[in-house]
């Protein structure tokens, strides 16, 4: 049990996929102008991961190892789709403001990158958690980014006003310069406090552990 | 005609696939730490975008399309990509081998790149014919040359400027990026 968590938290912080391996931008700045697209995105992807890793995990031993690149593209196609029409008949607007990002969830390099890496080694209930793991830390990255996003350019959280009536919205945090800026610092603020942390901690194998991260260059592909 | 340059600048400068839209994140940080990759892989994508809306759009509008199958498109278009980069190595590996070892190491790792699936969806959603999709499929590819370009170059002198800790390696490459966005913010107005 204290290993299934390991492997959760592993995604969560230690190996967070947006600030640490720094796989799957894309998706993580356009669709974060507002927290309600944020949260649809972070779900809809979470979704895509879990059930390919849990898929692929399962079949591991059948999939041919020469093929398995197409195999994998193919499974994570699918629930792609399926996670693409369940969000048209069943949050039309959600859909259309997030447009050609929900399709493109297909080459989100998260998914490849942890189906490979992982899941076609790992057997079911890991690649559960670990599916769960990175999927929830790429959400609490989205949150956090389309807080500040939309609390400064909109002066909403949800929709609701926060900002008193004489706040005016810095439309600049809505627009792109304004994602690559909130990101760069949040990323700042998230790896200065990790190094802090290795730091202070000096366990070398912890250490270790965190910081030769994508040694098999699985997780770095474009 | 005139619809075609608007196209073309649309895709071009206004809607810029890595600054405006964010699309292609992954290979925009990590292929640009020198001028020539960047080239290289801003070449590589170019072509292979090209290639691959010639072929997508027939495959949607000729095979998917009257067969009502619309709802498999992503599956389709992101098996025939890699497919066709599969094959263009083979091709190129056989047939131009100078060009192969030019651009060789590049090719397997677009296969997942975002730009090529995001321009053959986005031609179908915004309802273009070939000739446009052909031109939108160029436009997009070299604005994506050009980011690539930009902070290659920006990167070259950031390598000798002291940079405070706490923005050290990649957050101040987004930092750069996102003040590249807002000149980029400038072309906006450029056709109406």
């Amino acid at each position: 049990m204290k290993r299934l968590f390991g492997i959760f938290v592993n995604g969560l912080v230690v190996e967070n996929p947006l600030f640490v391996i720094m796989i799957g931008l894309c998706s993580s700045m356009a669709v974060t102008t507002t927290v309600a697209n944020g949260i649809g995105m972070g779900i809809a992807l979470t979704f895509v991961l879990v059930m390919s890793e849990v898929i692929i995990s399962a079949f591991r031993k059948l999939i041919p190892d020469s093929i398995r690149m197409p195999v994998f593209l193919i499974v994570i196609a699918a629930f792609t789709t399926i996670m693409d029409l369940e969000m048209k008949a069943y949050f039309p607007a959600l859909s259309k403001s997030m447009g050609v990002y929900i399709p493109l969830v297909v080459v989100n390099c998260i998914v490849m990158g942890r189906v490979e890496a992982y899941s076609s080694k790992q057997p079911v209930l890991d690649s559960l958690f670990d599916g769960l793991g990175m999927g929830l830390g790429y959400t609490w990255v989205l949150l956090a980014l389309s807080i500040v996003r939309e609390l400064l350019g909109n002066g909403t959280l949800l929709g609701f006003q926060i900002m008193p009536s004489s706040f005016e919205p810095m439309i600049f945090f809505i627009l792109p310069p304004g994602g690559f800026l909130v990101f760069s610092l949040w990323m700042a603020a998230s790896n200065s406090l990790r190094r802090r942390i290795l730091t202070s901690r000096k366990d070398d194998a912890a250490q270790q552990s965190c910081c030769t991260l994508p040694a098999d260059g699985t997780a770095e592909k474009a | 005609m005139t619809d075609l340059v608007k196209i073309f600048v649309a895709a071009f400068l206004i809607n810029n696939i890595i600054l405006m839209r964010f699309i292609a994140l992954c290979s925009y940080i990590g292929m640009t730490s020198d001028v020539g990759q960047s080239v290289g892989m801003g070449l590589a994508v170019t072509f292979v975008t090209v290639m691959a809306s010639a072929v997508t759009w027939p495959i949607y509008y000729w095979v998917l399309k009257p067969n009502g199958l619309e709802f498999l498109e992503i599956l389709v278009f992101i098996v025939v990509i890699a497919a066709l980069v599969q094959l263009v190595e083979f091709y190129l590996k056989k047939s131009v081998p100078a060009l192969y070892h030019a651009m060789g190491i590049y090719l397997p790792l677009i296969t997942t790149n975002c730009a090529i699936l995001a321009v053959t969806f986005d031609q179908i959603t915004y309802g273009y014919n070939f000739v446009q999709s052909i031109v939108f499929a160029v436009a997009v590819s070299l604005g994506y040359l050009l980011a690539m370009l930009l902070l290659a170059g920006v990167r070259q002198r950031l390598k000798n400027s002291p940079i405070p800790s706490f923005m050290l390696d990649t957050p101040v490459l987004f930092l750069t990026t996102s003040i590249i966005a807002v000149a980029f913010m400038g072309f906006a107005g450029l056709i109406k």
